[in-house]
């Protein structure tokens, strides 16, 4: 079975967010950058199914600007076999939608012919929560999304999904498009060994207008701007206070 | 301009606080008909027909439409799609499943979670868990968009919009259902309760999360937590509030040892009043409470249940 993950390089989670001052979007210019969180933990189960001898290969794919390498290098140490690196922006600032990222992921899925897609469940940088879905549609497949638990069975995975009312397993005829939730597994740190022999590991690299994908976004980006500040609090010094202000707001 | 709205149908009943909210946001795009669908959405269909601003209820009942499967719903609203400019939900779960698919099957872009109604072509939109705030202006023939439901107001009932049924497109049997796994519980649900109690890693146990849930009960909340207290086990995966869990807004939200996390204020720091109890005072939640209580919640919580 091929495992193919497409892993997304955004703003590190731990870094704060600033919006640029004319609005036009977040400053990302010499900004701590990391493999989006959840893609994390999509590599580390793809490797696992690797480990477990119900996958042979795993290829990982990302798709913006060239520095996107850094991430398939980070997923390659993890222990993914390949990596493919689409250039389709030449600007950090631009993000290449989930429609065109799905349809170039289209384009990979049919040249390599994964058994299995295995994404994130959101960029955390748009928070769109969507590529997986739409790669899904694009190609006919099955679906699981928000996977906390994932069990390839023969020629159908079952997938536990974490859903508002608390989980719900469903069983997808493969090929599929899963995506992940964070509490799948923990990803492991790649060692310093794994990062050396992660350089000769093969990365290609293609272009977005080589799939003949057209990457212009749909949503034009009218202004970014700062959430509304809340009002500054207090501190209360007992339990008593606290019930009191509580009270006085009409909040109990 | 019509808008048709995927109605938030759960075993057959309706989920009526995220439907009528997402109704409030839809109304502003246009004449709005809500789509019942599941393997019985009826009783569904009848109840969406009572909300403020409906003016049309589909509903589509077929065993292949149980469980909101993504595969079978997406080709229904699919079928159904030539009539309408505008497809939306409330952003729940299901609805992220589904509307994504239906987008990328009529070639537009999703608006997902989207805050605000500019007019019918723009919405606002968080990003960067809710560190900002984007304007986005669809240049596609249709929108599809979802809505997040805190930011909205529930429509009113006194409605009584006609009923018409619908049937499901071929289903193309992708995926099979198999179990769900379902806290039954009394309290209210997360997302539309007035006053939420959560709990975070400072509780340390699963035991002692009990402190959190009888503040909850005295004051008729629902409970919530932070991942990490998820995480630990401590409290189930669907208490959890913030970026990639749920996005409450209730009158109050009582922090109880969370230290505030980013992630974690992403889906909760538009609650009308918030309060934190915390043994840290330079912890990050203290910033967005309007009453900080620097204290060990082990005597906190005990002693402000008893009092209030
Ligand atoms: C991609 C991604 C998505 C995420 N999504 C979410 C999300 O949706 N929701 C979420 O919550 N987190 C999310 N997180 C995790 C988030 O970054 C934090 O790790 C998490 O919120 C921390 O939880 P916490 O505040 O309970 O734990 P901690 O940060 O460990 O804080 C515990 C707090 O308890 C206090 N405390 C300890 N003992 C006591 C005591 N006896 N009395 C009083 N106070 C005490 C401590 O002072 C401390 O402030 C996400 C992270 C990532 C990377
Ligand atoms: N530019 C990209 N390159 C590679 N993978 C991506 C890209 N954008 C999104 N993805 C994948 O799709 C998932 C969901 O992203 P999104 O729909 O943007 O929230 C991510 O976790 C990645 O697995």
């Amino acid at each position: 079975m091929k495992v193919l993950v497409p892993v997304k390089r955004v703003i590190d989670y731990n870094v704060k967010v600033r919006v640029k001052a004319d609005g036009s979007g977040v400053d990302l210019a010499n900004v701590k950058m990391s493999m989006n969180p959840f893609d994390e933990i999509a590599v580390e189960e793809a490797i696992r199914l690797k480990e477990a001898g119900k996958a042979d290969e795993v290829v990982v794919v990302s798709i913006g600007v060239k520095q996107s390498q850094e991430t398939l290098r980070t997923a390659l140490a993890m222990g993914a076999d390949r990596a493919i690196l689409v250039v389709a922006a030449d600007d950090v600032h631009n993000d290449i939608e989930p429609l065109a990222v799905a349809k170039i992921l289209a384009k990979v899925v049919e040249e390599e012919q994964p058994d299995l897609v295995l994404a994130g469940k959101q960029a955390i940088d748009n928070d769109m929560n969507a590529t997986g879905q739409m790669l899904s549609a694009l190609l006919g497949w099955s679906q699981g999304t928000f996977a906390s638990e994932l069990d390839i069975d023969g020629d159908k995975a079952v997938v536990t999904r974490e859903v508002d009312g608390g989980l719900q397993t469903i069983k997808v005829a493969m090929p599929s498009i899963v995506t992940v939730d964070l509490r799948l597994n923990e990803p492991r740190y790649a060692s310093l060994p794994n990062i050396m022999k992660a350089k000769k590991k093969p990365l290609d690299e293609k272009t977005a207008a080589d799939y003949g994908v057209d990457v212009t976004p749909r949503l034009e980006i009218v202004s970014t701007a700062e959430p509304a500040a809340r009002a500054a609090g207090i501190i209360v010094g007992s339990v008593d206070e606290l019930v009191e202000k509580l009270k006085e707001a009409g909040a109990v | 301009m019509a808008v048709l709205l995927l109605a938030e149908v759960n075993n057959g009943e309706l989920a009526m606080d995220a439907t009528a909210k997402a109704v409030t946001a839809a109304k502003a795009l246009g004449d709005v008909t809500v789509l019942a669908a599941g393997a019985s959405a009826a009783a569904a269909g009848e109840a969406a027909a009572k909300i403020d601003g409906v003016s049309k209820v589909l509903v589509a009942e077929d065993a292949t439409l149980g469980h909101r499967l993504a595969e079978s719903t997406a080709a229904l609203i699919v079928s159904l799609a030539g009539d309408y400019e505008h497809i939306v939900a409330p952003a729940t779960t299901d609805a992220k499943n589904v509307m994504p698919r239906v987008a990328a099957l009529l070639d537009v872009m999703v608006i997902s979670d989207a805050s605000g109604v500019v007019d019918a072509d723009t919405f606002e939109r968080p990003i960067y868990a809710g560190n900002a705030v984007q304007t986005v202006k669809s240049s596609d023939a249709k929108k599809v968009v979802t809505f997040r439901t805190s930011t909205f107001d529930a429509a009113g009932e006194g409605g009584s919009a006609p009923v018409e049924t619908v049937s499901a497109a071929a289903d193309p049997g992708l995926s099979e259902w198999v179990e769900d796994k379902v806290a039954e519980s009394d309290r209210p649900e997360l997302t539309s309760a007035g006053v939420v109690v959560s709990g975070g890693r400072g509780v340390g146990s699963e035991d002692d999360f009990a402190l959190i849930e009888k503040l909850a009960d005295k004051l008729g909340a629902a409970v919530g937590a932070s991942r990490a207290a998820v995480d630990s086990g401590y409290a189930p995966n669907d208490w959890q509030v913030g970026q990639t869990g749920k996005v409450v807004a209730p009158d109050l939200y009582i922090a109880v040892g969370i230290s505030g996390a980013i992630q974690h204020l992403a889906g909760m720091k538009d609650s009308k009043i918030i309060v934190a109890i915390n043994k840290d005072e330079e912890a990050p939640i203290f910033q967005v409470a309007d009453f900080g209580l620097v204290a060990d919640l082990f005597d906190a919580v005990p002693a402000l249940t008893e009092k209030l």
